[in-house]
C-alpha cells in the first residue's frame, strides 16, 4: 500500500467546513467498501463531483475540512473515487487522524488554497511537502506533519504500527 | 505552573508526572467503544493488525444504535458481524436491540464511565462523557482498533480553553442553549484540537443531563474534549451507578488556559442554530415565524429524562400542529420505561407524537424520519449540515427540547412562553 510520492492532478476547489456528512452522507454508511462509497462522495455538496472526478484529482478546501462525524468512511470515500490528496487551510481533528490512518495524503496550506481554483493543475511532492500550481506557476510549502504523525507514517500506517507492537509483546499466537 | 483537569487525566493514563500541551503521549484506555457503523471497519482493522483478542473484554463496549433496529439487509449484516465479534471475544458490554440505547446516553447510565477515566469511542460524540470529569474523545475506526488491541491510544495533549458562565438562567433556558450560544460565539472551529473546560455558577446549577448536553456538542466547536469538574451533583448522580472507585481530578488555580471566556447569561434567550452550521446561532425571538414540517426531540444530545420532561410539560394537554410530524426518540429503554410509569408517554402520544425506539436514525438522516427535498425540521440533535437529516435541499434548525416542543404545537419556530 505504498503511496506515490509525486502526485499530479486537477483541483476541485470548495469552501470552509466541508463536513463528513457531505463528504459521504450517512445514508450510505452501511457500506464500507471504498469504491462503493466513492460513488456518492461529496454528492450533497457537488452532485457532479463523483461522476466527473478523475483518478489523481485533488480536493482543495478552506478551513476545518472533515468536520463533524468520526466516520472513517469519509477518507475512504475520497480514496475510493480516485482523489490522490486533500489540500486544506486546516483539518478537523478526527478526519486528520483518519486520513493518516487509511493512507489518504493530506496537506495543510492556506496560502496554496488561496491561489488554487477548480480546474487548476497541481503537482504535489509528498516528501518535500510542496504544492505546485502548474496553472499559475506558484509553489507553496505545506505545514510539516507533527512528529507523532511522522512516526505513524514511517511505520507504514497505524495498522502496521500496532502489528509491530503486538509482535514485540510476544505475538498474539503465543498467547 | 499548574495543570488543567484534562492534562492531569492524560498524565495519569500515560504514567507521567505531568504533561504539556502539544506533547505526544501513549495513554491507557479505560473504555473503548464503537457502534454498528464504526465497529465493522474497526473489526476489519483489528484483524489486519494481527490482533486476536481484545485487551480486556470488560473494557470494550459495542453498541448497535445507528441503523437499528436494522434498517435494511446491509445494516442487518453489519449488526450480525458486530454480534459475532462480540460473541467470539466475550465482550461483556454488547447490548442487543431491546437493551441497547443511544450509546452516549446508555454508556454513562450503566456506570461504564467514571470521573478520571480515559475513554475513546469510534463516534464523534464520545466527548459527552466529559460531563463526568472524564477525558473522552471521538476517534475513527482504525484508532479504535488500536485501542481494542492494545488498550492504548496515542494522543497529543490539547491546549485548554476555559468557559465561565455567570448569572441566572431564565425559564426554559438550559444546557443546549448554553452550548449553542458558545458555539455561536467561537465558531465551528473555535476550539479546534482544544479541550473545552466548563465552569461557573450556572453550570454548577445544571443537572447531569444538562451537562451531558453541553459536553456532547464540544465536537461541534472542533474540540478534542469537553470537560466539567466533579461536584455534589456528579457524586449524587453516580451513587446508584458507580460500581468501582474513581479519581476526581481538578484543574489547579494556576493552570494555564489558552483563552478564557466569561459569559453573563442572565439575559440569554433560548437559542436556535440555523442551517447549515451549528454556529449559525440566533436567539429564538429572531427566528419565530419560520414554519417547520418535522420536529425531532431526542438523540445523544437531548434524549435524556430531563429533556423528555421538558417536552412533556409543554405538550401535555396540547396537540401537535396538524401540518407537523413530531418524532420523540428517548435515549434508552430505561428512559422509555420511566416515561411510561410517569404517564408522559401517554400524554405525548395523545398530543400526536410518534415514539421511536432508542436509535440515532433520524439525527443523521439514516432512517425513522428522513426529510424530503424542501422540508424543514427543528431538532434537538447536534448537527444541521447540508443533507444531515435527509435530502440535500432539506433544512435543519437546532434547539433545546423546550423550543422544539413549542414549535411542534405552533407549527413554526416558537418560544415556549408562546404556548402558555
Amino acid at each position: 500500500m505504498e503511496a506515490r510520492m509525486i502526485l499530479e492532478g486537477k483541483a476541485w476547489r470548495y469552501g470552509p467546513n466541508v463536513d463528513t456528512d457531505v463528504i459521504i452522507p450517512a445514508r450510505y454508511l452501511t457500506s464500507y467498501d471504498p469504491e462503493e462509497l466513492g460513488k456518492h462522495c461529496l454528492e450533497d455538496l457537488d452532485p457532479e463531483f463523483s461522476s466527473r472526478v478523475q483518478p489523481g484529482d485533488m480536493v482543495v478546501a478552506e478551513e476545518n475540512f472533515g468536520s463533524g462525524s468520526s466516520r472513517e468512511h469519509a477518507p475512504l470515500a475520497l480514496k475510493g473515487c480516485g482523489v490522490s490528496c486533500v489540500i486544506a487551510s486546516s483539518f478537523a481533528r478526527i478526519f486528520y487522524r483518519n486520513a493518516i490512518n487509511v493512507g489518504l495524503p493530506i496537506l495543510e496550506c492556506p496560502e496554496a488554497v488561496a491561489d488554487i481554483e477548480t480546474g487548476h493543475r497541481l503537482r504535489v511532492d509528498l516528501v518535500k511537502g510542496t504544492i505546485e500550481n502548474l496553472s499559475t506557476g506558484k509553489v507553496f510549502q505545506a505545514t510539516p506533519f507533527p512528529e507523532s504523525v511522522r512516526e505513524i507514517i514511517a511505520s507504514g500506517g497505524l495498522v502496521e504500527y500496532v502489528r509491530r507492537r503486538l509482535e514485540e509483546r510476544g505475538g498474539p499466537a503465543s498467547r | 505552573m499548574g495543570s488543567t483537569i484534562t492534562e492531569k487525566i492524560l498524565a495519569h493514563h500515560a504514567g507521567l508526572q505531568r504533561v504539556e500541551p502539544g506533547e505526544l503521549i501513549t495513554a491507557k484506555v479505560d473504555l473503548a467503544l464503537a457502534n454498528d457503523v464504526t465497529a465493522p471497519l474497526a473489526i476489519e482493522a483489528f484483524k489486519n493488525m494481527g490482533a486476536e483478542k481484545v485487551f480486556d473484554p470488560e473494557r470494550v463496549a459495542l453498541l448497535p444504535d445507528h441503523f437499528t433496529p436494522a434498517r435494511d439487509i446491509a445494516a442487518a449484516e453489519n449488526c450480525a458481524l458486530v454480534r459475532r465479534f462480540a460473541q467470539e471475544q466475550g465482550i461483556v458490554h454488547y447490548y442487543e436491540v431491546g437493551r441497547v440505547g443511544i450509546e452516549h446516553v446508555l454508556v454513562p447510565d450503566l456506570g461504564l464511565v467514571l470521573p478520571g477515566d480515559l475513554v475513546v469511542g469510534a463516534d464523534s460524540h464520545t466527548c459527552t462523557y466529559g460531563a463526568l470529569g472524564a477525558f473522552a474523545t471521538g476517534v475513527g475506526s482504525t484508532d479504535l482498533a488500536m485501542a481494542m488491541a492494545l488498550g492504548e491510544i496515542w494522543l497529543r495533549v490539547p491546549r485548554t480553553m476555559k468557559f465561565v458562565y455567570r448569572g441566572r438562567l431564565r425559564p426554559w433556558v438550559g444546557g443546549k442553549d448554553l452550548i449553542l450560544y458558545t458555539i455561536g460565539v467561537i465558531g465551528v472551529d473555535g476550539a479546534l484540537y482544544r479541550a473545552m473546560e466548563f465552569h461557573g455558577p450556572v453550570v454548577e446549577n445544571l443537572s447531569m443531563d444538562g451537562r451531558f448536553t453541553m459536553a456532547n456538542m464540544a465536537i461541534e466547536a472542533g474540540a478534542k474534549n469537553g470537560i466539567f469538574h466533579v461536584d455534589e451533583v456528579t457524586r449524587e448522580w453516580l451513587k446508584s451507578r458507580a460500581h468501582r472507585e474513581y479519581i476526581e481530578f481538578k484543574s489547579d488555580p494556576d493552570a494555564e488556559y489558552e483563552k478564557v471566556y466569561d459569559f453573563d447569561v442572565s439575559d440569554l434567550e433560548p437559542q436556535v442554530a440555523l442551517p447549515h452550521l451549528p454556529s449559525n446561532v440566533r436567539p429564538v425571538s429572531e427566528v419565530r415565524d419560520v414554519e417547520v414540517d418535522q420536529v425531532v426531540i431526542g438523540s445523544c444530545t437531548n434524549g435524556r429524562l430531563e429533556d423528555m420532561e421538558v417536552a412533556y410539560r409543554i405538550l401535555r394537554g396540547r396537540r401537535v400542529h396538524p401540518r407537523v410530524r413530531l418524532l420523540v426518540f428517548p435515549g434508552t429503554q430505561e428512559i422509555i420505561r420511566e416515561m411510561a410509569s410517569r404517564g408522559w408517554l401517554e400524554a405525548l402520544v395523545e398530543a400526536g407524537a410518534v415514539i421511536s425506539p432508542p436509535t440515532c436514525g433520524p439525527c443523521l438522516g439514516g432512517h425513522m424520519g428522513v426529510l424530503a427535498a424542501g422540508e424543514r425540521a427543528i431538532s434537538t440533535t447536534n448537527r444541521n449540515f447540508v443533507g444531515r437529516m435527509g435530502h440535500r435541499d432539506s433544512e435543519v434548525y437546532l434547539s433545546g427540547p423546550a423550543v422544539a416542543a413549542a414549535s411542534a404545537v405552533l407549527g413554526r419556530v416558537a418560544h415556549p412562553e408562546e404556548v402558555f
